[in-house]
């Protein structure tokens, strides 16, 4: 294991930021720390970067123990969540401060940071200030910053945050593609399940300082192990009396998470459903929303409410339309954990999920994993 | 929205000893504030406290201190007031109106804080004298200014114009001009809209200029004791200069007595500000 | 559905030609008969207000010191006394001015780079000077250092000790201190607001970098304050130069310790013509100084908003 901690804790005052915190991190991998607001994940990589003291507990890099390291000795970048650049230093300043400070030769230093503007792109802006570039320009700096002095680990504090929706996108992939091409150690903090889903190779859910799971995006996704988890991921509906769904019994829940992916509706003569249309009971459209490449359908089954994606390409439906309506699965949950309950009519039937596409839902958009 | 504000707050607090420097620019904070202003001032108090309530009850309720007291009050009250006024007017007329010379004009409005008040003093004395320029202007209505309390309160008057400008000025700019458009869209008049919409949106500000202008006047030395003649028959003299005074007599006790009622009441005033800006604050912050 | 879009579009343009027409009358109201009058009556009343309170007694002061000539004039403001004054002043600011600088940058930078108790209550304390009669700053020296004062013993025998005759109320050392008194919170305050409005990011990825203290002043901290620092210079500047109720309780020797504004107060005060008007020669030459000082102050003060 490259990075380690093991049962940290840390309290603001009455506030827990982090309860018994444990996480294993290999070498080279690109992790993200995702969670709400005040779920205690930028904590967690501040403390990292020893930016915060954690009350109890060790951390370990590269098998040395940092607690009492000062954070410039433990060979880290970190990337800011508004850069925090050097208003007052040109960007080939910026870079070069890190290296400074270590006393390199000034051609080292020349040759270094002519090397990472030439890799992030930003040949030619070496003489502007910070004020003069753009979000994605600035977080390109602030990475080349942030690696200049060859950090064995780099930190990224909510990368993207500053950024404008349109150009977030691409600076993913370009983030990822980097980070790849320097082979380094990353954690980002994000708090965008789309931005985690698409740039880590594994996520760390965080909830009320509590590590709620670690896994690769799609088994977060499909295999969520909390109740925390199970409704933060996706786009996720709480139901209570989840029993009165055809093909549920009631068990020791305290109710249950519905996808819109685990739900089917379709029209009475549809054929390909011939065989289970007795194992579904009647849904009543209170809404549709376009979604751009979907519609999202609100239906009324015995005063529960539900929620599905319907493909544009199906035969037009109406509010007010009574259709029939399956439920797949669902994530039942207590107060500790998610179980996962098959539709149990079906499962005799032998009857196979007809949707291949899971999707996450973020930003009014749909991505597919 | 509370909550996560507040926990930011709490990251960025713990956040802050990465800095260095904090036991060395604390400890010198500290130590410069106690040798240079705590210490002299304690020295004050314990003198005070060193009286008899009943030596102190009577040097305090002596008629001059008592006509002192009086009369710095009464006159810094006046001042303040006329200031809030005048503080209004001028603030919305370098907010709100381009005309030549803006600047100058605004760059003026610091000149009590620049020029020693000294030097205000005996020019505001001087000017207004049954001789000077204004005063013998004056003299033919038969109004005396120097050596008055009219006299007085204009010297106070000139010293306190920049705190209410100054407190009021900065919130007339970020005033958004949107609350004044949605009441005359509303049918709202000019004049219903200054008074109901704009005024109320001033008063903290003006509140505050108010007080600092007050506090001031109240320990004004420098430019007040050559126009009010410090004439203890007509009640002219200032707590300041009453203070003077007893130094000059060497009569310690005397000094440090009013010092320490002074003292009590800028305190009082400073409150006042504080409780101003903190409700101030709070209101804005709701919205 | 394009009909709908088109739909949209027409409701649009209405209700943007409505606002405009309401811009337009709005414009009208401003530019009304009412408007212009309350313009033009706000301009003159602010102009007569500041004309008579401020300017007229500027330039009475420059009027009265010429009033006996150039050479008379000259002549006041090169006694003795007056160049004794000068340099009692200078040194007071000078002094003043470097002590409050360095506390200025040293308290703000512990006010706003740390979390710490107290420190609403350390702000209030630093602000005190700012809420006091000058004359019980000079009340409040004498009561520590004059010859009721406690700190006098200890004086004494350090006096005795080194064989030094030191003393500070009524010398210059006391002129100084309480110079140092009354202009404490000036640097000071004008830095706070500027340090917690820049944030402290910048600091943190230095320090993270392996920064030092002085390396993050000087390099990342320094060029954010400059100019505020120049402007709080400058204000503490001004009223080192013409504070007058403290220094006046602490220095009672003309031509010894005496500062302008003391010779100033003497001069008035001995009552004859002659004297009054070199009191305002004296007085011309601290009323060119805070007319520099407003000027400069201007200036910084539109590169700080800047």
């Amino acid at each position: 294991m490259y990075l380690e901690l093991k049962n940290i804790n840390k309290k603001y005052g009455d506030y827990k930021a982090s309860d018994d915190v444990n996480i294993q991190i290999e070498k080279g991998s690109l992790v993200a720390l995702l969670g709400p607001s005040g779920s205690g994940k930028t904590t967690i990589l501040r403390m990292i970067a020893g930016l915060e003291t954690p009350d109890s507990g060790d951390i370990i890099i590269d098998g040395v123990r940092v607690n009492d390291i000062a954070p410039a000795e433990r060979g880290i970048g970190f990337v800011f969540q508004n850069y925090a650049l050097f208003r007052y230093m040109t960007v080939y300043d910026n870079i070069a401060f890190g290296l400074e400070l270590k006393k390199v030769k000034k051609s080292d230093i020349r040759k270094r940071v002519n090397e990472l503007i030439e890799l992030t792109g930003l040949k030619g802006l070496e003489h502007r200030y910070p004020n003069q570039l753009s979000g994605g320009q600035r977080q390109r700096v602030a990475f080349a910053r942030a690696l200049a002095p060859n950090p064995s680990l780099l930190l990224l504090d909510e990368p993207f945050a500053a950024i404008d929706a349109k150009v977030r996108k691409e600076l993913r992939s370009w983030l990822r593609e980097m980070i790849y091409k320097v082979g380094i150690t990353s954690i980002f903090v994000t708090h965008d399940q789309e931005e985690a889903v698409e740039v880590a190779d594994e996520i760390i859910v965080t909830n009320k300082g509590r590590v709620e799971q670690i896994g690769d995006p799609v088994s977060i996704y499909k295999e969520p192990e909390t109740p925390f988890v199970s409704e933060f991921i996706g786009q996720s509906t709480l139901i209570k009396n989840y029993y009165k769904l055809k093909g549920f019994e009631q068990g020791d829940y305290i109710g249950a998470i519905v996808r819109p992916e685990f739900v089917e509706a379709f029209k009475r003569d549809n054929s390909d459903f011939a065989d289970v249309i007795d194992s579904s009971e009647v849904g009543t459209v209170t809404d549709i929303l376009f979604r751009g490449n979907s519609l999202e359908v609100r239906l009324d089954v015995n005063g529960i409410e539900l929620t599905t994606h319907r493909s544009l390409e199906r035969r037009p439906i109406y509010i007010g339309e009574k259709l029939r309506v399956i439920v797949y699965r669902l994530f039942a949950v207590d107060e500790h954990r998610a179980y996962l309950l098959e539709n149990t009519e079906l499962q005799k039937k032998g009857f196979k999920d007809r949707r291949l596409d899971t999707y996450i839902y973020n930003e009014n958009k749909y991505v597919v994993i | 929205m509370a909550k996560r504000t507040k926990t930011l707050e709490l990251h960025i607090k713990k956040g802050k000893r990465v800095i260095p420097g904090f036991g060395l620019t604390l400890g010198i904070t500290i130590a410069m504030v106690s040798v240079l202003i705590l210490i002299p001032l304690a020295s004050v108090l314990v003198y005070s406290l060193s009286l008899s309530g009943e030596e102190f009850w009577q040097i305090i309720t002596s008629a001059n201190v008592l006509y002192a007291f009086g009369t710095s009050i009464l006159c810094s009250f006046i001042a303040a007031v006329i200031n809030c006024i005048f503080g209004v007017i001028l603030a919305w007329t370098l907010v709100r109106y381009d005309f030549p010379g803006k600047r100058i004009l605004d760059g003026l409005i610091e000149l009590p804080f620049a020029l020693p008040t000294a030097v205000a003093g005996i020019t505001l004395s001087k000017l207004y004298s049954n001789k000077g320029a204004i005063g013998s202007f004056l003299d033919k209505f038969g109004i005396a200014v120097s050596y008055t309390h009219i006299g007085l309160t204009i010297a106070l008057i000139f010293i306190g114009i920049p705190f209410v400008v100054r407190a009021i000025q900065p919130v007339l700019e970020k005033f958004d001009s949107q609350y004044e458009e949605a009441a005359y869209s509303l049918g709202a008049s000019k004049r219903t809209t200054f008074i109901r919409v704009t005024l109320p949106e001033l008063r903290p500000a003006m509140l505050t200029g108010f007080g600092l202008a007050f506090a001031r006047g109240i320990g004004e030395y420098g430019s007040v004791i050559y126009i009010s003649g410090n004439s203890e028959k007509k009640h002219t003299q200032v707590v300041s200069y009453v203070i003077m005074q007893k130094l000059n007599y060497l009569d310690y006790s005397a000094a440090t007595a009013i010092a320490l009622v002074m003292l009590i009441i800028s305190f009082i005033v400073l409150l006042f500000i504080n409780i101003v800006q903190i409700r101030q604050s709070q209101r804005t912050n709701n919205v | 559905m394009s009909e709908i879009i088109s739909d949209l579009n027409t409701i649009d343009k209405e209700s943007i030609r409505i606002a405009k027409k309401y811009k337009q009358k709005n414009k009208n109201a401003a530019g009304s008969k009412e408007g212009t009058f309350t313009k033009i009556a706000f301009i003159s009343i602010s102009l007569i207000f500041v004309v008579l309170m401020l300017v007229v007694p500027l330039i009475s002061v420059v009027i009265n010191s010429l009033k006996l000539g150039l050479a008379f004039y000259i002549e006041s403001i090169t006694t003795e006394y007056v160049i004794s004054a000068i340099r009692i002043t200078l040194l007071a600011t000078v002094i003043a001015v470097i002590v409050n600088t360095f506390f200025g940058i040293v308290a703000s930078w512990a006010i706003t780079r740390f979390n710490f108790k107290g420190k609403q209550i350390l702000t209030t304390l630093i602000d005190i000077p700012f809420s006091v009669s000058p004359v019980i700053a000079g009340l409040s020296y004498i009561m520590t250092f004059g010859r009721m004062g406690w700190a006098t013993p200890i004086l004494d025998t350090i006096n005795e000790a080194l064989g030094t005759d030191i003393q500070i109320a009524f010398a210059v050392p006391g002129v100084v201190l309480a110079t140092i008194f009354v202009t404490f919170p000036f640097v000071s305050r004008e830095l706070i607001p500027v340090l917690n409005a820049v944030g402290t990011d910048e600091e943190q990825a230095a320090a993270l970098m392996g920064a030092g203290g002085l390396t993050i002043f000087r390099r990342i901290t320094f060029p954010h304050i400059k100019w505020a620092l120049l402007y709080g210079i400058i204000l503490c500047t001004a009223r080192a130069l013409g504070e007058f109720g403290a220094v006046n309780a602490l220095s009672k020797t003309r031509g010894g310790t005496f500062t302008l504004p003391l010779e100033i107060d003497a001069l008035y005060l001995s009552g004859s013509a002659d004297s009054i008007t070199a009191s305002f020669a004296v007085s011309s030459i601290l009323v060119i100084i805070s007319v520099i000082v407003l000027i400069l102050r201007n200036i910084v003060e539109y590169k700080v908003k800047k």
